[in-house]
């Protein structure tokens, strides 16, 4: 105990010196956010700082192993960070699928050679990395993806496409699943490879969306060379690995049913905007609603909080991912909706350039619950492998 | 607080659940129902035995002081087989009451009796058809050495029989509490049968005298701790709701993995396992906001009122689901009397009420969240 607190004193410390000002302050755009990356311009000094800073401490990721430059904190300790962190709402550094994704892969499948050459690299916010899945002709089906890695002897030879590859235009390097045998059962056919976006034959093309400009790309392999070393894990024996990092995936998505921290709740949001009538909102059906949406919004919060604690306490059942991805995003759809109900004709204001209306929110929340797994799919997991339903 | 069990709560959910299934299977429910009775005094008796009539009352008065998450523990086993009992009423409600509002006197003489199950109290406050306690028109006069109550209260859950009543009237100085005989001269109970089998009561007070000592606390004063007591009843209500309900899908998953119709069984149905599934996530909220809400009573949290209508409004809304998915998803043995599954739907459509229902604690949640 006495060590956590002195280490709270020590962070606290620090951060203090560190962090600078004007890093101390919520992520309110997408411009706020640090990539990092070969090609990466740094908004200001600032955002250069702060990203060296905390990546020189290993605190881009904090529990990661201090071997390959990770903080090496203890849950108790990143917990402690993340509080120090928030007491002066200090922005995350880094913005990563290195982090979030990727890395927890390479961690558990990687070769040692493999983990000492990409893991640094990711904690530093050296290396952008971007995420090929799904393709025009395998979405929810993504087992049946056809991008072919042929085997060329010191090479791989990879053709195809990949769509709704996030930021691939700004990506440094893909992770990819191809396909490396096409005469067995398909699950069975599926490679985890990694390769460099700049090499000769890879392109990208943005994808508009209706709700205007997005990251999303889609992605053209043309002959692509990939050195053999390049290949995580075993020759197809890629879709484990797959499935592992599509439940990390569904982790940080399902986030998005959270009410973000300082964000005003949906109630107070209405009273400011539509007034009140002796204290409540004056239209009571758009109360009710609003009431109907707080409780689930709150029921939610409270359940990722117990899945947490069940989580810490070896009660956890490890079921939690597919429902919290399914009823946060759809939590998320929600309360878009009510918010636009609430904005009235002000709500449906559109804007090109660099800000995001609300009605541009309402419509990219509809992906939330297409990506990552459609809430569908989540609908049958949760059918199959925790009720126990049959077929 | 961590939202989980200790390991102290969890060996009595076991124990309860042991005793439950044993003593009180949904079998005795249709037994009582069948022969015309309400309760059964022997469960009861068995239930003062466990220490349950008076689990959450201090130790000084005989009670186990064991809190209110394990008290809640205690209910969704009772709800998932349907035991009845004045349990709510007398052993938390109104213990809650004479707890906060008795003094010394008033609390060795009615406290020590409900938790030793011998006397069964039951709180009368709502005075029409939908739950508003703050509408009281009961009044107490005061007159030489007492109080004279005149009024009528409708919907006292377990009216039937308790044998005191804690009355909410509104006298000069504002809300207060009395404490009355069943026996009392001018009292008039008059139970009604529902459709759970349970009996809630009429009391029509006609110049009911009681003596000083009936008072509960000060006069005008009752407001908090009568707050307090509707909370612990909302919670515990939920708590049941949550066992009833949890019990009702566990024997519909049951009943779609053996049911066959076109050579399959029906829980092969893609329409059915989404909407099981989507009832699982609705549940697994609910055991969120239930723990939270008894957490919230035993810590007295500022947010107590608001957790407690959380709580009973999400799991209103998810017992209706649960209880109407039920009974569809078995088809037409779902809605024979011979079937169990139809004695969930009809303790669920009470127990949702009880306390105020989804409207009602839906609306206190907004107007406690600032809206």
């Amino acid at each position: 105990m006495a060590n956590l607190e002195e280490f709270r004193h020590q962070a606290r410390d620090w951060l203090e010196e560190n962090c600078p000002a004007s890093m101390r302050r919520p992520i309110e755009s997408d411009k706020d956010q640090c990539w990092g990356g070969r090609n990466w311009v740094f908004e200001n000094d600032d955002q250069r700082l702060w990203l060296e800073r905390m990546a020189e401490r290993g605190w881009t990721t904090p529990q990661w192993p201090t071997e390959y430059g990770g903080g090496g904190l203890s849950r108790e300790e990143a917990k402690i960070l993340q509080q120090e962190m928030a007491r002066i709402v200090a922005r995350r550094p880094l913005e990563s699928f290195g982090i979030d994704m990727l890395g927890p892969a390479l961690f558990k499948f990687a070769s040692e050679e493999q983990k000492r050459r990409f893991i640094p690299e990711i904690i530093r916010g050296k290396i952008r990395w971007c995420q090929g899945y799904s393709e025009p002709n395998a979405g929810s089906d993504l087992a049946s993806l056809q991008t072919r890695a042929e085997d060329k002897g010191d090479h791989y030879l990879v053709n195809g496409s990949k769509v709704w590859t996030s930021h691939a235009d700004k990506a440094d390097w893909i992770f990819c699943l191809v396909r490396t045998d096409v005469d067995v059962a398909k699950h069975q056919g599926i490679s985890f490879l990694l390769f460099d976006m700049a090499s000769p034959g890879v392109s990208t093309h943005p994808i508009k969306l209706i709700s205007g400009n997005s990251p999303f790309c889609e992605t053209v392999f043309e002959n692509v060379e990939v050195p053999k070393d390049n290949l995580v894990g075993e020759l197809n024996k890629g879709w484990e690995i797959a499935k592992y990092l599509l439940t990390h995936e569904r982790a940080m998505i399902g986030g998005f049913g959270l009410l973000r921290a300082g964000s005003k709740s949906l109630g107070q949001t209405a009273l400011e905007t539509c007034g009140d009538k002796d204290g409540q909102l004056a239209d009571s059906g758009l109360r009710a609603d609003i009431a109907a949406f707080e409780i689930d919004e709150m029921g939610f919060a409270l359940t990722v909080e117990r899945v947490i604690d069940e989580a810490k306490a070896g009660q956890g059942t490890g079921a939690a991912s597919s429902l919290l991805k399914l009823y946060g995003t759809e939590l998320n759809k929600i309360r878009n909706e009510l918010l636009m109900s609430v904005g009235g004709s002000n709500a449906l204001a559109w804007d090109d350039g660099e800000k995001t209306t609300l009605a541009q929110h309402w419509l990219r929340s509809k992906g939330n619950s297409i990506e990552g797994g459609t809430s569908e799919i989540q609908l049958n997991i949760i059918a199959k492998r925790i009720l126990g339903l049959p077929g | 607080m961590a939202l989980v069990y200790n390991e102290e709560q969890q060996m009595l959910r076991d124990s309860a659940k042991s005793f439950i299934q044993e003593s009180s299977p949904v079998s005795l429910f249709r037994e009582l129902r069948d022969n015309g009775k309400e309760w059964s005094p022997e469960l009861w008796s068995g239930m003062a035995e466990m220490g349950w009539t008076g689990i959450t009352i201090p130790e000084e008065y005989g009670g186990l002081q064991f809190g209110f998450v394990g008290a809640g523990l205690v209910f969704e086993e009772c709800g998932r087989t349907l035991a009845a009992s004045p349990l709510l009423s007398s052993s938390m409600v109104c213990a809650s009451l004479i707890a906060d509002l008795g003094n010394d006197e008033q609390k060795q003489t009615l406290l020590s009796a409900i938790a030793s199950g011998e006397s069964i109290a039951a709180l009368a406050v709502g005075e029409n058809d939908r739950f508003d306690p703050s509408s009281v028109a009961l009044t107490a006069v005061a007159e030489a050495d007492g109080y004279v109550l005149d009024g009528k209260k409708s919907h006292v859950l377990d009216g039937g029989i308790a044998n005191t009543l804690i009355v909410a009237a509104t006298s000069s100085a504002g809300p207060s509490l009395f404490a009355v005989d069943r026996d009392a001269d001018g009292l008039q109970i008059a139970a009604t049968l529902n459709a759970d089998n349970r009996n809630t009561a009429t009391a029509t007070f006609e110049s009911v005298r009681v003596g000083a000592d009936a008072l509960l606390g000060e006069e005008g004063a009752a407001g908090p701790a009568v707050q307090k007591a509707l909370d612990i009843g909302a919670a515990l209500s939920a708590a049941e709701l949550l066992g009833i309900s949890q019990e009702a899908f566990e024997r519909t998953l049951d009943y779609l993995k053996d049911r066959k119709q076109f050579g399959v069984p029906v829980g092969s149905f893609q329409a059915l396992q989404h909407r099981a599934a989507q009832l699982f996530c609705e549940l697994e909220l609910c055991k969120s906001v239930v723990l939270k809400a008894l957490q919230a009573i035993d810590e007295d949290a500022a947010d107590r009122s608001l957790l407690a209508s959380l709580a009973k409004a999400k799991m209103a809304r998810t017992a209706k689901l649960a209880v109407n998915e039920a009974v569809q998803m078995h088809g037409g043995i779902g809605m024979t009397d011979e079937f169990d599954i139809g004695f969930f739907m009809k303790r669920a459509g009470a127990a949702c009420q009880e306390y105020g229902d989804y409207y009602y604690h839906s609306d206190r949640f907004a107007e406690l969240r600032g809206y």
